[in-house]
């Protein structure tokens, strides 16, 4: 967690693997993220690359960049250039879409569709919005909005009420600070996302503890 | 006390009333905001050093060719550049060497420092690097030099833009070379005034500076356009210090600059629609790249 300002070292940074901040390391980012967000291993994935990514991708190594980050790279990983070699070496199958037809909202706009070897899938889509920073915007079907600026807990989670009670309630106990707590859905009752953003470092065990509850479906942490 | 500078003029007042220079202004700032202790900062500076320093060497030593095959060496021929013709003199030799090199490494996916940003990472290592070797300066006072830069640079972010989507090149490479003249300025003992008189001159110099990168690809004209921001730093800090008027201030060239860069047509704001990306005749040796659409 940071404070919100200007640091020097956003000015003086990010050190990267070029060439571009936008292109390359914020590709490399929103990969990382959905990674994270993932639970398990994804065996496939598949990268849709709309605007400006689409366009020119391939001169900016973004594409290198997203499975960079896919592997768990961060963006200044120099493995990123060798990212293909390694994805194949770890036995990771990727995909690309490139979609130029599809206006999104952002110029750099990534969807990822992950599949584990056991079949369970997650779709994430990623902007990068400048300067190697990134939103999260879609999970599944649903609308979302974060940026992992902050530690964050992700639940999957059926719609339904005291969801949100039992999940602060966890966290009280743990003593752990609450930063920004949101909860995306798309029609009452079925699936929903909460994003948890804490002050506080997040100890694993509250993953066990959240997926105890009976209609939690996924806990994925985001550490800092 | 409250560190947070919002403008120059309040930059340095601060520097003023406590007898200190920017870059001491900004490392108060950067412990107050991000409550950190100083080592942990000075830590982070010296990996940007050492990152700037190996993306310099690497790509002098073993140049590898670029993502969209444009660039590759030109370092390594600056290099070897006989003596008799380095007009430029030791020290912007260096720096156009350095500058070279970094935008190598980059469009190469090499390791870089975005200074502020990837497209105009070379020219604060030219700059910061080549007084570093050429000129007698403590591996303190190039530390400060950075964190001078990045105030700079913190500035223009928050009053203009840095980015060339927005603004065009004169706020990547222009901004870069503004934040590298004051760093000159304090790392050769100038004062704060006239660290500010050197960085809007560096603007003023490259007010205007289109973005319009060939193929969308960071590599051409942007190698070159780094060079100029490089050897513009260094004519903008000698001006400032030996008491040239500047009668334009930082905190309104900032602001110049940034109106400038939104009133710049679309086409040449890193859409690759327009100036040199639109040459009929690019380099033949790069036409093995296929294209991107």
């Amino acid at each position: 967690m940071r404070n919100n300002y200007i640091s020097m070292f956003d000015i003086i940074g990010p050190v990267m693997v070029g060439p571009s901040s936008s292109h390359t390391s914020g590709a490399a980012a929103i990969a990382w993220m959905a990674r994270q967000i993932f639970t398990g291993a994804p065996a496939h994935v598949r990268f849709t690359l709309y605007g400006s990514f689409a366009d020119t991708y391939r001169g900016h190594g973004t594409d290198r960049a997203l499975i960079g980050g896919m592997l768990g790279y961060r963006p200044d990983d120099v493995r990123i250039r060798t990212a293909f070699e390694e994805a194949r070496e770890a036995g990771l199958e990727v995909e690309f879409v490139i979609d130029t037809e599809e206006e999104m909202p952002h110029p750099n706009t990534v969807g990822i569709d992950m599949t584990a070897a056991d079949g369970h899938t997650l779709y994430i889509r990623g902007e990068s919005i400048g300067g190697g920073r990134i939103r999260i915007t879609r999970m599944n079907d649903i609308r979302v909005d974060f940026n992992g600026d902050y530690s964050t807990i992700i639940v999957g989670h059926r719609d339904e009420p005291g969801m949100a009670a039992f999940m602060t309630g966890c966290l009280a106990e743990r003593r752990i600070n609450i930063a920004s707590m949101r909860m995306f859905r798309n029609a009452k009752g079925k699936q929903a996302f909460t994003i948890i953003e804490t002050d506080d470092f997040i100890p694993d065990l509250i993953q066990d503890e959240l997926n105890a509850r009976e209609g939690i479906t996924s806990v994925d942490i985001i550490q800092l | 006390m409250n560190w947070d500078f919002r403008t120059a003029e309040e930059l340095l007042k601060l520097c003023a009333y406590k007898y200190m220079d920017i870059s001491d202004i900004m490392l108060a700032r950067e412990m107050q905001l991000g409550e950190l202790e100083k080592e942990e900062i000075m830590e982070e500076i010296d990996r940007c050093l050492r990152v700037m320093n190996v993306a310099v060497d690497k790509a002098i030593s073993e140049p590898a060719p670029s993502m969209g095959g444009f660039l590759g060496g030109e370092a390594q021929k600056l290099n070897g550049l006989e003596d008799s013709k380095q007009i430029c003199g030791t020290v912007v030799h260096n720096a156009l060497i350095n500058a070279l090199a970094v935008a190598e490494t980059n469009a190469s996916m090499g390791v870089i420092v975005a200074a502020p940003t990837a497209g105009a990472a070379g020219v604060l290592p030219a700059v910061l690097l080549s007084v570093y070797q050429n000129c007698d300066i403590s591996m303190d006072t190039l530390r400060k030099g950075l964190i001078n830069a990045s105030a700079i640079g913190y500035l223009l972010t928050r009053n203009g833009s840095v980015s060339g989507a927005e603004a065009g090149c004169q706020a990547e490479v222009g901004s870069a070379s503004a934040m590298a003249a004051s760093a000159l300025v304090e790392m050769l003992g100038g004062t704060p005034q006239q660290c500010c008189d050197a960085a809007a001159i560096a603007l003023s110099n490259l007010l205007g500076l289109v973005c319009d990168p060939v193929r969308g690809l960071v590599e051409v004209p942007c190698q070159t356009r780094n060079t100029i921001g490089a050897a513009g730093a260094f004519t903008a800090a000698e001006l400032a210090m030996a008491g040239v008027t500047v009668h334009i201030s930082l905190d309104e060239m900032i602001r110049i600059t940034y109106d400038v860069g939104r009133s710049l047509p679309e086409s040449l704001r890193e859409t690759a629609k327009g100036g040199c990306a639109v040459a009929c005749n690019v380099c033949p040796g790069a036409m093995h790249v296929a294209p991107t659409k």
